[in-house]
């Protein structure tokens, strides 16, 4: 018998019953030699050169679901932050580079790109303003385009100037959609930390340090995982860890199969795989549900924190034999929108704002896809940037922000993205102010763990 | 290259001959096949070799797809890397 056919079964269940899928082949792309003094060449010669390197990434992706036999959910794109390409033009409106973007996935059939980005951890420069004040329209007046903006790193320290426009910007690009519940936030992250590899969205993008084109893949399998654990019912907790760990040493080698097999077939270079537990709003597909399969009553309560870090710890140690490069966040994700267990506790009132920032400490990114009230100041918006990014900075970890104050909403009321975005009930915002704090502006110094030369 | 079927449905008379004859016509060549009956659910894992077949996997799954609705049971060909990357180090 050249396989056993309990590990056969095992795997098809996996697919069939547990939701395993490869939740995203990315593929990089430099636009760095995008750059004109006139934005409409530039907005062209970003167009062609996405439509030629990602003519066939669609198609592969779709290949090797059919030929493996799992699901392959999302093909995206990543390219160059866009304050970069922008800033050689005389233009200081980059609208139209979002428009290219978006023209350019729409016609290779990906379903997010995302890059249109600027790095300001430390400072901005012309192109990095440009590009900021541009993102509301960009986002109001495109559909696939993702934005993000790092504003800070243990290296660099925080830029409150920059935390301090972002509250503002979040809030102009709700306004900008309100007529969809602000779903222009949906596709804005604020990081702390940000990488360069990073395949999910809405906070890809091509890093300066990657080649000209690269494969980067994004597992996924909370539905496996928690599967798994509901066969070690009364085991102790280093059981459940062990068991963490060896699933996803198996869900990580699928995604390492197809991003070599992905990076093959496209001519290019395979950049990493990203073990991250990815939720889905679908059933059996949740980070929440794994928590309380562990022993919680409702994920956001007593233990919460605890669980999250075990489970993120042992996400990785399971995925790094599997993979020879791993990169990207690598970590459990605890989106609301997007996470069918979280938005039940939420509904049920044990997962508060508060709560949600404490298990950020411990996984992989941070307040992701929560909608708040439409009545939140931008300065306390800007605040809670700032504290995740404090998280991030001196954890030496990435965080991110990614709020949806949605105009017209509050407590109690509910917002439907559609998709994998998902739904989200608005949750209750501290109503203390930090507007002194905020208005300070200029930059928080690196911390201490920074020198580390 | 090596595929991998599993077959697993409600059990009725011909399903094998059914599987077989379908990868015959493709010229699809057997190399394992282990088959049991659980509980009066029909369970097989078929390992097969596509060298010299005349389709390609998408095709020959989309034959066996379509033969599994026909007689009411789930045909899965998948290629047996996925199955080498999770189970073998």
């Amino acid at each position: 018998m050249l396989y056993n056919v309990q590990d056969i079964f095992e795997t098809t269940r996996m697919i069939t019953e547990n939701n395993l899928d490869v939740r995203t082949i990315t593929m990089g792309i430099s636009l760095r030699d995008c750059c004109h003094p006139d934005i409409k060449v530039t907005a062209q010669k970003i167009y062609d050169k996405i439509c030629t390197k990602a003519e066939k990434l669609v198609k592969t992706g779709e290949d090797i679901e059919v030929e493996l036999g799992v699901p392959i959910i999302n093909k995206r794109i990543s390219v160059t932050p866009i304050s970069m390409v922008g800033e050689s033009s005389d233009a200081s409106d980059y609208v139209p580079l979002a428009q290219a973007l978006d023209r350019a996935g729409k016609q290779v059939g990906v379903n997010f790109i995302g890059g249109f980005s600027a790095l300001v951890d430390k400072g901005y420069t012309k192109g990095d303003r440009n590009l900021i004040a541009s993102i509301p329209e960009a986002l109001a007046v495109t559909d696939i385009v993702c934005s993000s903006v790092s504003v800070g790193s243990t290296k660099c320290g925080i830029n409150m100037d920059a935390v301090r426009q972002m509250g503002e910007v979040i809030k102009a690009a709700a306004e900008r959609t309100a007529d969809r519940d602000a779903i222009g936030c949906a596709k804005l992250v604020v990081f702390c930390n940000a990488v360069p590899d990073n395949p999910f969205m809405a906070g890809a993008f091509l890093g300066v340090t990657e080649p000209e084109t690269v494969i980067n893949v994004g597992v996924s399998g909370p539905g496996v995982v928690k599967h798994a654990l509901e066969q070690v019912k009364d085991g102790d907790i280093g059981m459940v860890a062990e068991t963490i760990k060896k699933t996803a040493f198996k869900i990580t080698r699928v995604g390492q199969l197809v991003a070599q097999e992905a990076a093959r077939r496209l001519n290019t270079q395979f950049g990493i795989i990203d073990l991250s537990l990815a939720p889905t709003p679908a059933i059996g597909d949740s980070v929440a549900h794994i928590l309380e399969e562990i022993g919680l009553e409702s994920c956001g309560g007593p233990g919460t924190t605890a669980t999250l870090a075990m489970l993120n710890d042992a996400v990785k140690k399971g995925g790094l034999m599997a993979s020879s490069y791993v990169g990207g966040l690598s970590g459990a994700f605890i989106p609301v929108s997007e996470d069918a267990g979280m938005i039940a506790a939420v509904e049920r009132g044990s997962l508060s704002l508060e709560k949600l920032e404490a298990m950020t400490c411990v996984c992989s990114v941070g307040l992701d896809m929560i909608a708040i009230p439409g009545d939140t100041s931008a300065s306390t918006i800007s605040a809670i940037i700032a504290d995740e990014a404090a998280i991030g900075m001196i954890n030496n970890k990435t965080t991110a922000v990614r709020l949806i104050p949605v105009p017209g909403k509050g407590v109690g009321d509910r917002v439907e993205f559609g998709g994998l975005l998902g739904y989200a009930p608005i949750i209750a915002v501290n109503p203390f102010k930090a507007d002194k704090f905020i208005a300070r502006g200029g930059r928080i110094p690196a911390p201490v763990r920074s020198l580390t030369n | 290259m090596q595929v991998v079927l599993t077959i697993v449905g409600k059990d009725k008379v011909g399903i094998t001959a059914k599987v077989t004859n379908a990868l015959a016509n493709m010229n699809i060549n057997i190399i394992n096949i282990n088959q049991n009956i659980m509980q009066g659910f029909f369970n097989m894992v078929l390992i097969a070799d596509m060298e010299g077949a005349s389709v390609t996997l998408a095709e020959a799954r989309e034959v066996m797809v379509k033969l599994g609705e026909e007689i009411g049971v789930e045909i899965r060909l998948q290629s047996e890397e996925i199955f080498t990357a999770m189970h073998r180090i």
